[in-house]
């Protein structure tokens, strides 16, 4: 075989693996399409997108999506109050505090909080963060959205904080200097310059925690319960999206069945809301790459 | 100076000194006709029409950013890759266009070697980087290999000093001693044209004046074009001289009267050191 | 107290804040770790490694749980390395700057930020129903690849980037073509880093639950599975039936598996370190 056809095969046989990208992205839409659009021919997308019911596996059947939305929104915004002062604080202090030594400890020590396998995130919430926070809220009940959302807000500190210790990191050292030049402290430095020169770093490391913490199943599915309800008290039972669809899956639901299309009509919701959240921050971070560049 | 039938060309205005061919050498080996190239909209050699003599020591200079580089990667096609590439004219060895749709660019590469500014062997022994060429040919006589390897070590001085330790990785030698594995690594595959791109700017004194030594005697079986921007070192080794600047050659011709005598302002301007 | 030493004051106390927030999940995460280990390492034995799930929670064991994660660690590692390594390449290596490779580039980041349970309702449309493989390891594992595509690839093609431009230029100057650079120079220089991402990018695999109960991983499996065409249970999945169950026995069992699975986690991240640092000190030009 000539050198030149072995090269050609080659690229093309390279070309087809990073094809398998795009047919991935093409399968997940048509898949929740197909399904989805089935259920939405049984159920009208008024009722599914503005009931406050979900009921799908009862007798008396509903399919009003928002108790599943605010359940997601309400963990995520457990999570996100959790991680977001935590994290920026990291990044703040590691980026102008924190020796160089002790960064490079600590860098890869915040790491293996992500590294901690999910289901086991959720052991924690169930078993220990629950009746922990029992003693203070004697109401609390044994499955409930702040538990999970405490839990899952820890899992994503390495999220927020290297993602915007990095946009700390990119300011440009002359802004840094010219702070200090004119006698400011770090803890002024830092706030008034650093921060908001890097704040559409930061703002992207806080977007794609939100949209980690959407879709994040196993500590809602094992903490929070599986009592969908439209309520925004952190303190009793709900349930989110993911854990709906894990829910569904678990248990032995026949294809074709509307029961079956619900899991798919909820996972488009559930695709729909991160694909937006990633292109924004996609969107914010190509951006600000060019101011810097 | 010789009169030669080939080099004139009436749209190359500046350039007006002739290359010069010695009486031993007859023929032109490399050859520019009315070269530009762009990169994107910008220009960075502007019409240069140049022949480079046999077995002769060609040496290009000139402030950097003058294009001296980029015309010396035309000659390997190197900059083929670079995006936003283009070029119009033709480049000629011995006497064929090496930017014809049939040159196999690869097969272009292994007669024309290339020495780069900072050393850079590969990441392996000191005798897998000098066998590299002859690997990637397909070439699989172990013992024709060896050979390869130790008479190349031996014509860039770099033997007597590696032969106890062939298996060495190559990146604990030091520079110059790198810079010379390069040059061996180069010769191996026997090219008839060496491009060298400022091939001393990153070593010492004393490793410079190796690889100085070692062009010359290289001289006398291949084909050297060298980049440099050290004057003194142009002055010292090359026998033709061409200075560029600002992507146009301003005087290309014998290096002692471009040192001496050159016929303009610029380059007089430029050897003396007062700009560059 | 004056303006300065206000300030000063308030750089001390977020000094100290920067200090405790830093340490303050790690600190959380060591207080949960010993929990667990205090409850689940009284059921951590040979025979609780080697026995089928059971009714009873004193004979429930994780063989099929973790033979399982196995098969699926192994046939995910045979799909995705190559794939995602030959992803990387091309984009790194042969794409060119026009909106078909900026569209893949989009695409991928996309896929990076797609939540976990997403793949496997593909995996349960295509893999389970479309292409008829039932809840199989195969099915499975070809679910964990793509999730773990984007990882790979992003990773691979930092490990390639970091590969000096002299080298290629090196080896191309010296006549070789654009697939012997790669395989010759840019691969052995960069294998290190890729083989840190795949293995990182592996560990979540194996942590992974939500993919795997959408695509059916049985709960209840009594055989460890002998091809890829078996049904199966990993270890993740097993410890999410036992932490739903109700009685304290068997909370005492998802702790013994939860130590077996972040041991295996903490093992492969800690060889995915160990050779990133060997990688970049033997590797710097």
């Amino acid at each position: 075989m000539s050198r030149k056809l072995k090269e050609q095969i080659i690229e093309k046989v390279l070309a087809f693996c990073a094809l398998v990208t795009i047919l991935t992205t093409i399968g997940i839409v048509l898949i929740l399409l197909v399904e989805a659009v089935g259920f939405f021919q049984e159920v009208s997308i008024v009722d599914f997108l503005t009931g406050t019911e979900w009921t799908p596996l009862f007798a008396d059947k509903s399919y009003g999506i928002l108790p599943l939305i605010s359940g997601t929104l309400l963990t995520t915004f457990i999570a996100i109050a959790v991680a977001l002062p935590i994290g920026l604080t990291i990044a703040v202090y590691l980026n102008e505090y924190a020796p160089r030594k002790l960064q490079k400890v600590v860098k890869p020590l915040l790491e293996v909080l992500a590294v901690v396998p999910t289901v086991v995130y959720g052991f924690f919430a169930l078993m220990i963060v629950t009746p922990f926070l029992k003693i203070f809220i004697p109401d609390l009940s044994g499955f409930n959205a702040l538990s999970p959302g405490i839990v899952m807000g820890i899992m994503i500190i390495p999220f927020v904080s290297s993602l915007s210790e990095d946009a700390l990191d990119a300011v440009p050292d002359s802004l840094r200097q010219a702070s200090y030049g004119m006698g400011s402290t770090k803890f002024q430095t830092a706030f008034r310059v650093l921060v908001p020169a890097a704040s559409s770093g930061i703002v992207v490391s806080v977007i794609l925690a939100i949209s980690r913490a959407i879709g994040e199943t196993m500590i809602v599915a094992i903490a929070a319960g599986q009592n969908p309800q439209f309520t925004f008290d952190p303190t009793v039972p709900i349930e989110t999206i993911t854990a709906y669809i894990v829910q569904v899956s678990s248990g032995d639901v026949p294809q074709g069945t509307i029961a079956y299309k619900t899991i798919f009509a909820a996972g488009i919701t559930l695709f729909v809301l991160t694909f937006i959240l990633n292109n924004i921050s996609y969107w914010i971070k190509s951006r600000y790459q060019e101011k810097y560049e | 100076m010789e009169s030669d039938s080939q080099s004139s060309n009436p749209k190359t205005t500046q350039v007006e000194t002739k290359p010069k061919l010695n009486s031993k050498h007859q023929s032109y080996k490399l050859q520019a006709q009315n070269v530009d190239v762009f990169y994107e909209d910008f220009q960075a050699i502007n019409n240069i029409s140049l022949g480079i003599v046999e077995n002769s020591i060609t040496a290009f200079i000139g402030p950097s950013g003058c294009g001296k580089s980029t015309f010396l990667r035309l000659f390997n096609r190197m900059n083929d890759y670079i995006d936003g590439f283009s070029m119009n004219g033709n480049i000629l060895m011995d006497g064929k266009d090496i930017y014809d749709e049939s040159v196999n660019v690869e097969e272009l590469r292994k007669i024309v070697g290339m020495v780069f500014q900072k050393p850079n062997p590969f990441p392996k022994s000191i005798y897998e980087n000098v066998a590299y060429g002859l690997r990637i040919q397909g070439i699989k006589d172990e013992e024709y290999i060896e050979n390869r390897v130790i008479e190349s070590l031996k014509q860039s001085t770099l033997y007597s000093e590696v032969e106890d330790n062939l298996d060495k990785m190559a990146l604990s030698l030091s520079g110059g001693q790198q810079q010379r594995l390069c040059i061996a690594r180069a010769l191996a595959v026997k090219p008839t044209v060496l491009l060298m791109d400022e091939p001393t700017s990153a070593l010492d004194p004393i490793s410079s004046g190796k690889i100085e030594d070692l062009i010359h005697e290289l001289k006398e079986d291949y084909t050297i074009v060298i980049v440099t921007h050290n004057m003194q070192q142009a002055g010292r080794v090359s026998d033709n001289t061409a200075f560029l600047y600002m992507g146009n050659l301003v005087e290309y011709g014998d290096t002692q009267k471009i040192f001496t005598n050159p016929e303009k302002d610029r380059t007089q301007n430029y050897i003396t050191g007062r700009f560059g | 107290m004056n303006r300065a030493q206000k300030n000063r004051l308030k750089d001390k106390v977020f000094k100290g804040l920067g200090i405790t927030a830093t340490f303050l999940g790690i600190v959380i995460l060591a207080i949960f770790i010993g929990f667990i280990l205090y409850q689940g390492m009284e059921r951590i034995s040979w025979e609780f490694v080697m026995s089928l799930p059971s009714r009873f929670a004193e004979q429930s064991g994780i063989y099929t749980a973790w033979m399982g994660t196995v098969w699926v660690l192994v046939c995910t590692t045979l799909i995705s390395f190559p794939l995602g390594v030959g992803a990387g390449i091309y984009l790194e290596e042969y794409g060119k700057k026009n909106w078909w490779n900026t569209f893949l580039e989009i695409n991928i980041s996309n896929l990076a930020g797609v939540p976990s349970v997403i793949y496997g309702l593909l995996g349960l449309g295509v893999f389970v129903r479309m292409m008829k493989m039932g809840n199989s390891i195969l099915a499975g594992s070809l679910t964990l690849s793509l999730l773990i595509l984007p990882v790979i690839i992003v990773s691979t093609r930092e490990a390639l980037r970091a590969v000096p431009s002299t080298i290629k230029e090196a080896s191309v100057a010296m006549g070789a073509s654009k697939w012997q650079t790669i395989w010759h120079q840019i691969l052995p220089a960069s294998f290190g880093g890729i083989l840190t991402g795949v293995i990182l990018a592996l560990s979540r695999a194996v942590g992974e639950t939500a993919p795997l109960i959408v695509v059916g991983a049985l709960v209840y499996v009594p055989f460890a599975p002998t091809s890829p065409l078996d049904e199966f249970t990993v270890l993740p999945v097993q410890i999410f039936n036992w932490v739903t169950r109700p009685q304290q026995e068997f909370v005492i069992n998802a702790a013994a598996g939860i130590i077996v699975l972040l041991g295996i986690t903490f093992v492969m991240n800690g060889i995915a370190v160990y050779l990133r640092n060997k990688w970049q000190s033997k590797m710097n030009w």
